[in-house]
């Protein structure tokens, strides 16, 4: 905090630009605000700065193409490099993507960062999410930046397809005829709708400069605008950090902004561009010049959406046949409406997760210790039912690849999927559950009778047992500490009447916490030591540190050798 | 631990069970006690002069290989220029990029190879402050939203509220209006294509004509109508309402109604390729079966039964196109389709 006013002293040119800067932008005192600001360390934190470096590379890589793409549909004859495709008749768009590839030094590189690094963006925003979820990171205060977080996939999702069109290839074709089909399901307004957005008919020649636009300007601006929200909220709240001994919900524990952050985050920054430049230095993306520009007629068999596209894909390929209703003279494609429900459905659940869990617990207090996923068994056993729910969506997005490469008959592998969009999600939860509930108990175990240490001993009796090693007091900590919930009651109002709201919610509670392992409690711990070795009732808390690395229980002497510390 | 004391504030008793007075969480009045911070583990460079001095050479090092890195990679922008032959795109794109790689690489390692061996590693704890404001400034708030309304009258004055109220619902509204030249009122385009009473049917993409005669049994073609290919405009418009498949099967396998039974020539039929479903082309079909796959959603038609769907989301059949011979032998449409192709919409 005190770098300005030092070097100020010493003299000099930094000194100067210091003190410039202080007197006109207060840099000062934005140092002393955040130059130590204390950031917890931990590789699961990581996921979303991978996200947002990534979208300083999408931002650097894809200014570099715009000097070259044109985003216009009119018809040319190319006359390129690439042979296969000279003389044929395709869209401008098309031809410079070509030329980009071709006849631009690094031009290629540029299209295969760019694209790479929009698919590591979304892989490490969702993953980024799923971090979050499982660690109840989104629990007050901070309920707020979820949602936030949540629009920033989504319009990852969006600036993902937008881009992923306008090379106007023939697979990108394919991809805008079905969102056009899908809009034109809409009720009421479909028709119009597809023709505003294409400029009349399917595909027209607007299409790629209209998303043109809202890809290089609307989209990545509000993606910017909600990073600086996001990142905002964080400053607020402070980062959270796991459990452990020393970590409360009131205190931050890690290391510094200025100098350990700044390294390491700025040069996490350099590795995650050096990545995705590896990756697209030595792997062909979206190879266009492969498919041909865009033709209503001809199709490639196995087409497939980015990947991130591909659970909604899935989605209208697992609709059962004859949904559709005619009646009145107007048409219901339930063949599409209902896959659209399905998909909006599921990230509507998603967005407002947060705000249901709080409701259903009923807790007001601010979180900023992480659970353990373990230690919160139905929100994770949620989680995963969540996510193969989403996996057997994506997967559906894949049924003919599946069949073709598994030998299998494609209406089989279907009809499987459909059942498994059912039945897995249901199956996860509960083997989810049941997993953390045992593991929660095999850190019971640990906590109350120590390490398993696979030495055997005999007693002086003739009785073998197996020697416990004892934790030390940092090492059980972890696994005493979290938070206990009870499932409540459903109680009478002023009015004295049960509400349906309370039932609801008290049967909810009871989901929630009806299976539950209650942490160590320091009475459980005396008596567990009581029963092993009665002499050494306060040992863990104020050997520990000395003891911490020293096997324990090196004589069978004592009757009971485990938890002798 | 301070969550135990301020729910003990909340309540008097402290039970040894367990307490509700913040919601519904509870925690244990004997909880274990926090130990606190973990005691710091001294590095190898902390304690040897010899491993500080070997991490420095490492981070500069990689400092170094980073700058060689940068240099390569202008190098192979010149040493690997693109010409007519396309494996010097591979060459420049894998060169440049590994040079710029290295540059990035030797910069990043280098610097978190430098904090986590020459910074100080001992965890420092900071305070938090809850996120609500204090009762003063949470007071102060109240008050200077309360003086903000007085001063301007916002409660008071429901004439002023309302019209606000009214004005900004509104303004919005001609935004909607202006995007309305996006595109034009779609009328009936969507019910006609180029098939007209006469039209031939010809190849996709050569345009040439086809003969009965050379559609030979279990042969399949892709058509567009005649002078699609010499349209100036809507080209592709066009094409994707009008492109066709032609099968020819053994007449005694089609399963025609009675008002159909005119529509096809000698066991050929034509029928839209343009899927039902989302729109994509049905282009893949199957010879022992007779069946139309979509390869984009897997609906499946069976042309044998006027393409109605035996599989796939896809709910309605491929819209049939009546057709006929002319006086050279030639395929000729009978007439448009008779109803619109390609993907469902409320007014069809």
């Amino acid at each position: 905090m005190s770098t300005a006013v030092n070097t100020q002293k010493k003299g000099g040119f930094l000194a100067g630009t210091a003190n410039y800067l202080d007197e006109r932008v207060g840099v000062a005192g934005i140092l002393k605000e955040f130059g130590r600001k204390i950031f917890p360390d931990h590789w699961s934190f990581m996921l979303g700065e991978v996200a947002l470096y990534s979208f300083f590379v999408l931002l650097l890589s894809g200014t570099f193409l715009t000097f070259f793409f044109q985003p216009a549909m009119t018809p040319v004859i190319y006359d390129g490099v690439y042979g296969p495709l000279k003389g044929a008749e395709m869209s401008i768009a098309y031809a410079s993507t070509l030329d980009i590839s071709f006849e631009v030094r690094g031009g290629l590189l540029m299209r295969q960062v760019h694209h790479w690094a929009a698919l590591l963006f979304v892989a490490a925003a969702g993953l980024h999410m799923l971090r979050v979820f499982f660690t109840g990171a989104f629990r007050k205060p901070r309920e707020i930046n979820w949602v936030v977080g949540f629009m920033l996939f989504v319009l990852g999702m969006a600036a993902g397809f937008t881009g992923y069109s306008l090379p106007d290839d023939l697979l990108s074709g394919n991809g805008l005829r079905i969102i056009d089909g899908m809009i034109k399901g809409l009720p009421v307004i479909g028709a119009y709708t597809s023709s505003l957005l294409f400029g009349g008919e399917f595909p027209g020649e607007q299409i790629v400069a209209r998303l043109y636009g809202l890809h290089i300007l609307l989209v990545p601006a509000l993606i910017l605008i909600f990073i600086v929200i996001h990142l905002f909220m964080v400053v607020i709240h402070k980062h959270t950090h796991y459990s452990g001994p020393g970590r409360k919900d009131t205190n931050v524990v890690g290391y510094p902004l200025m100098p350990v952050y700044v390294a390491k985050a700025g040069g996490f920054f350099f590795i995650v561009f050096g990545v995705i430049m590896l990756i697209a230095a030595t792997f062909t993306i979206n190879p266009v010049w492969n498919y041909g520009g865009y033709d209503p007629s001809p199709v490639s068999a196995g087409t497939q959406p980015d990947w991130y596209i591909g659970f909604l894909d899935g989605a209208l390929r697992l609709a059962p046949s004859h949904l559709e209703v005619t009646a009145g003279g107007v048409t219901w494609a339930w063949n599409i409406l209902l896959p659209m429900l399905v998909g909006v459905g599921f990230l509507a659940v998603v967005a407002l997760y947060p705000f249901l869990e709080a409701w259903v617990t009923g807790d007001k207090r601010e979180h900023h210790v992480l659970d353990r996923p373990r230690n919160a068994p139905t929100r994770t056993a949620i989680g995963a039912a969540g996510v193969t729910f989403y996996a057997a969506l994506w997967a559906g997005a894949s049924t003919d690849l599946i069949a073709t490469n598994f030998l299998l008959s494609l209406n089989n592998v279907l009809v499987s999927i459909q059942i498994l969009l059912i039945v897995a999600p249901i199956i996860a939860y509960i083997i989810t559950k049941r997993v953390c509930l045992s593991l929660q108990r095999k850190d019971r175990e640990i906590a109350l009778h120590g390490r398993e240490s696979g030495r055997i001993i005999r007693m002086p009796h003739g009785e073998y047992i197996e020697v416990h090693e004892p934790l030390d007091a940092f090492e059980q900590y972890k696994l005493v500490d979290f938070k206990d919930y009870q499932p409540t009651l459903a109680r009478p109002n002023a009015q004295g009447k049960i509400t349906v709201r309370a039932r609801l919610r008290a049967g909810l509670s009871r989901f929630y916490f009806e299976d539950r392992i209650a942490p160590v409690t320091q009475g459980e711990l005396d008596a567990a030591h009581h029963d092993h070795a009665p002499a050494v009732t306060e040992a863990p808390k104020k050997k520990a540190v000395t003891a911490a690395k020293k096997p324990a229980a090196k004589k069978p002497a004592a009757k009971k050798p485990a938890a002798k510390k | 631990m301070s969550d135990s004391k301020s729910i003990a504030s909340g309540k008097g008793s402290h039970e040894p069970e367990h307490d509700y007075a913040t919601g519904l969480a509870t925690i244990a009045a004997d909880k274990v006690a926090d130990p606190g911070l973990e005691p710091h583990r001294v590095r190898m460079t902390d304690k040897s002069v010899k491993h500080e001095k070997a991490a420095a050479r490492q981070v500069a090092a990689l400092f170094l290989a980073s700058v060689v890195g940068s240099i390569f990679s202008i190098y192979a922008y010149f040493a690997f220029p693109l010409s007519d032959d396309l494996g010097t795109v591979r060459n420049n794109t894998l060169f440049m990029g590994l040079g710029i790689t290295l540059g990035l690489f030797g910069i990043g390692i280098g610097a978190v190879h430098w904090a986590k061996t020459l910074m100080p590693d001992a965890e420092v704890a900071e305070e938090r402050h809850q996120t609500r404001g204090s009762e003063e400034v949470r007071a102060r708030a109240v008050e200077i939203i309360k003086l903000a309304d007085s001063e301007s009258g916002f409660s008071r004055r429901k004439l002023i509220r309302r019209s606000l109220y009214g004005a900004l619902a509104l303004f919005p509204i001609p935004a909607i209006f202006f995007f309305g030249d996006l595109g034009p009122n779609p009328k009936d385009t969507l019910r006609h294509t180029m098939w007209k009473a006469g039209t031939r049917l010809t190849k996709d993409p050569s345009g040439l004509p086809i003969k009965a005669s050379d559609v030979t049994l279990g042969s399949v073609f892709h058509v567009i109508p005649e002078g699609l290919s010499e349209l100036e405009h809507h080209k592709l418009e066009e094409k994707a309402k009008a492109a066709v498949l032609l099968v020819r099967l053994d007449p005694s396998e089609l399963k025609e109604s009675a008002e159909r039974k005119s529509w096809s020539y000698d066991g050929i039929v034509a029928y839209s390729k343009i899927c039902t479903h989302v729109g994509c082309p049905v282009a893949l079909y199957e010879q022992h079966t007779h069946h139309l796959l979509c390869p984009c959603h897997q609906s499946t038609f069976d042309v044998t039964d006027e393409c109605k769907v035996v599989f796939g989301p896809a709910s309605r059949p491929l819209p049939q196109l009546p057709i006929a011979v002319d006086a050279e032998g030639y395929l000729i449409a009978q007439s448009d389709f008779t109803e619109p192709v390609g993907p469902s919409f409320w007014e069809r």
